[in-house]
């Protein structure tokens, strides 16, 4: 009896240990309900005042504010505030900075309007932050699927219009969120990301319209832009960057079905002429890498073309070279600007390209027409242009093929990369973050298309050229007489550093791989300021102004193509270029 | 007779795990491949499709290597011989070979997370997971770089180290595919091999996900 009470007094406590341990288990203490979306956050007072953005600022900005990827339709990349000037540049201080969480080229410029900033950055993010105090307001996150090939994990941007913020989202998805609260309004899918296409530009928005184009030039796409209504997403028009059979241009594709993968990329935002309606963007390099294997002069590869915004229709274009053999993406467009040429004024499209020309073209309403070209780095294949069309003569021992190698300068990298110059109406001069005394060789190898694999076939190396005392410089170009004015050099760095002009006669940009942000002066190229950031500035520097006081902001966060430049660097001069920390943020300077 | 303590443990046990297993299903997959299932997923119609895809998921195809999967090369995946030892040369260049279910024959090429990259190098090379993972010299890895998802094809035969061919991370063959250089932020994915009737087979599943993965 004692034995049997006892049993049961275990028996019960042990039951009570259980039943304790059962409660924990399945019933803790209740928390808190989480936040549900029938409740959402409450609106900052700075976004509930957030004013829609009109058609008409997107042609005509306020000087306060950076609404698109370079300010200004004409691509320019030129802010009329003047109160940072070279007297006191000096005293510029950093006033906020934000870590984005991200890894990878944060290359998008801090969109600004009425002191509110959107910023895109890699990992398919955008940011809404106060711009004076450095709060974030809202983070929308897409998720990117894991068996994603991204070759460049990069975002250059968000568009503007309306209450909307536009992002083109790496997945191939074009994405509209409400700018007050960073939810979707709208999304439209662009293309397959599981067939090669995916995306890396800001948005052009024009013409009541959201325009992107796609990546994908080293995973055999075809290339395209497209437009989508700006309130609902509707597709509007769809124009392929390659002609299919029968359509204009089809000839230059002679060979079967080459043109389904002939690349022709798509991935730096147009710029727009308001007058004639007209964007103009630039396109990559034809698929796969070597024009042997797809004979014919490939339009609309390395190109400009000019697109009726309307219609997307096709309304003039020039190919700055042929057939390209040297993954010469000629993606970053001309500049609008007007120019002096043999004692006429030329209603210019002024571009610096990949393949180390500086291109001076006009724009008409319907046509692009060639006016002259010079190079602006040293470049080893190009014998001549043909003085009517523009077209070069290539040297054949320096183009490569299937099995053959070649030999050339700039490297396959360019004389510049897509980061943007910058033109000052102030200076009349054009500002090129430029690379020199980089060459490399290309042999080209047979290469079979899988849908979404790499669809290049070559291998690639880069060298610094014998007796190089620079690799990277700033130079600045009067576009009158066509004569560099001055250069600023980079001993021992590659320039990646997207290019900003003020009207304070101070330029600003980063791109070395010492992680200095600088500020030159815009008339001789003297460095004014340097600041040194927490990662590489590969970023688009802009500049705002907030209750009277103008800022500088852009992202610090090296990746990408100028990673990989690096990569290739230390392979040169094995230990000199040691991998660049990487690691996004946003930096915002003001003069005390 | 179980005691009530007992049953409110395992009903409180059977919870928890319920809880669990439903937290870690996957999300409903409408992108397997095509088009018009991603623009499916887009316009909303995922959760219509959702029967149909909640199968193609388990489909074997897509299904992750599992143990005994024979190794079939990529560029001969028609013919679906399965690799040997012998098909592969001593420090040569890397091959990139889909598994392959030894019963039904299916290629498990549905994903390309699937896909693996296999070497035959010198044993006395390996560190001890390395050699413990060997089967008669060949090592197999991800080939999918862990940094942006790019295939892992270059070989850098002088210092014996695979090179991404899209940033240019570097990884060590002989130490467990660790990084050596660039921007990998890990190590690629081991999958263990053994011999089976004279074939290259799959040992045991990766070690590590495979694929890339978003901050």
């Amino acid at each position: 009896m004692k034995r049997n009470a006892r049993f049961r007094v275990t028996l019960m406590t042990s039951a009570l240990a259980l039943a304790v341990y059962a409660a924990t288990a399945s019933a803790q203490q209740p928390l808190p309900p989480l936040p549900t979306p029938d409740t959402p956050p409450p609106v900052p007072p700075i976004l509930q005042s957030y004013k829609p953005v009109t058609q008409d600022e997107l042609k005509q900005p306020a000087d306060g504010d950076w609404l698109m990827y370079r300010r200004t339709y004409n691509g320019w990349g030129y802010s009329p505030l003047s109160q940072v000037t070279a007297e006191n540049v000096g005293r510029l201080k950093p006033v906020w900075t934000l870590a984005t969480g991200q890894v990878e080229g944060h290359q998008a410029p801090p969109i600004v309007k009425n002191g509110v900033m959107f910023v895109a950055t890699p990992g398919n993010q955008v940011l809404a932050i106060d711009a004076k105090a450095g709060n974030v307001l809202w983070r929308f996150k897409r998720p990117i699927p894991d068996d994603m090939l991204l070759l460049h994990p990069t975002s250059r941007g968000v568009g503007l219009l309306g209450d909307k913020v536009y992002f083109a989202a790496a997945d191939a998805v074009l994405v509209a969120l409400d700018a007050k609260t960073g939810k979707e309004v709208w999304k439209a899918p662009v293309e397959d990301y599981t067939h090669g296409y995916y995306m890396s530009l800001a948005p052009l928005v024009a013409d009541g319209k959201v325009i992107v184009g796609v990546s994908g030039g080293e995973l055999g796409v075809r290339g395209f832009v497209a437009a989508f209504d700006a309130e609902t997403g509707k597709p509007a028009w769809k124009t392929y960057t390659v002609p299919a059979p029968g359509e204009p241009g089809s000839n230059t594709w002679p060979t079967g079905d080459q043109w389904k993968t002939g690349g022709s990329s798509v991935w730096i935002t147009a710029n727009y002429d308001p007058e004639t309606n007209l964007s103009f963007w630039g396109t990559g390099n034809g698929g796969p890498w070597m024009g042997d294997q797809r004979p014919g002069d490939n339009l609309y590869t390395s190109s400009v073309i000019a697109l009726d915004t309307a219609t997307g229709k096709i309304k003039g274009y020039h190919q700055y070279h042929p057939n390209d053999s040297w993954d010469w993406d000629e993606v970053s467009p001309p500049i609008l600007v007007d120019y002096q040429h043999n004692g006429k004024t030329i209603k210019g499209l002024v571009d610096v390209a990949r393949d180390g020309y500086l291109w001076m073209l006009e724009r008409t309403g319907d046509k692009i027409n060639f006016i002259d070209g010079k190079p602006f780095v040293k470049q080893n294949v190009f014998s001549r242009l043909d003085p009517e069309t523009g077209r070069p003569e290539i040297d054949p021992a320096r183009k490569p093929a299937t099995g053959k190698k070649a030999d050339f300068c700039p490297s396959l990298w360019g004389g510049k990369d897509w980061p943007p110059v910058a033109y000052s109406p102030k200076t009349r001069l054009l500002y090129i973050p430029a690379n020199e005394n980089l060459c490399g060789t290309i042999i080209g190898e047979p290469v079979t298309y899988t849908p979404g694999q790499r669809y290049v076939g070559a291998t690639s190396t880069m060298y610094i050229d014998q007796g190089a005392d620079h690799i990277g410089e700033l130079q600045a170009w009067n576009l009158d007489t066509e004569q560099k004015v001055w250069s600023h050099p980079f001993a021992n760095s590659q320039l990646w550093g997207p290019v900003l002009a003020t009207a304070g006669g101070v330029l600003f940009a980063g791109g070395t791989n010492d992680r200095y942000f600088r500020a030159f002066d815009a008339s001789n190229g003297k460095t004014l300021w340097e600041f040194r950031t927490s990662s590489g500035v590969n970023g688009v520097p802009v500049s705002f102004q907030i209750d009277g006081k103008q800022y500088i902001a852009v992202q610090s966060g090296w990746g990408v193509d100028a990673a990989r430049m690096q990569a290739r660097l230390n392979l040169a001069r094995p230990w000199e270029f040691p991998d660049v920390p990487q690691g996004g943020s946003i930096w915002v300077f003001a003069v005390d | 007779m179980p005691s009530k303590a007992s049953l409110m443990l395992r009903s409180a046990l059977r919870a928890h795990l319920e809880a669990r297993t439903t937290a870690m299903q996957p999300r409903w997959r409408c992108g397997a491949g095509r088009i018009g299932r991603r623009v499916a997923l887009e316009l909303g119609l995922c959760f219509a499709l959702a029967p149909r895809l909640a199968l193609a998921q388990t489909e074997p195809a897509r299904e992750r290597p599992k143990e005994n999967d024979l190794l079939v090369n990529v560029t001969a995946a028609a013919a679906l011989e399965p690799l040997k030892p012998d098909d592969l040369s001593l420090d040569v260049k890397q091959t990139l070979a889909w598994p392959m279910d030894p019963e039904t024959k299916t290629l498990r090429n549905g994903s390309r997370l699937n896909k693996v990259l296999l070497l035959r190098l010198d044993p006395e090379g390996f560190d001890p997971e390395t050699k413990e993972r060997a089967a008669e010299g060949v090592v197999a890895y991800s080939a999918i770089c862990p940094h942006t998802g790019c295939d892992v094809t270059n070989w850098h035969p002088d210092r014996q180290l695979l090179e991404c061919p899209c940033h240019y991370s570097t990884y060590d063959p002989k130490e467990e595919a660790k990084v050596v250089s660039g921007p990998s932020p890990r190590r690629l994915p081991a999958l263990p091999l053994k011999i089976a009737d004279g074939r290259l087979a799959v040992a045991k599943p990766f070690i590590g996900r495979p694929g890339f993965q978003q901050m």
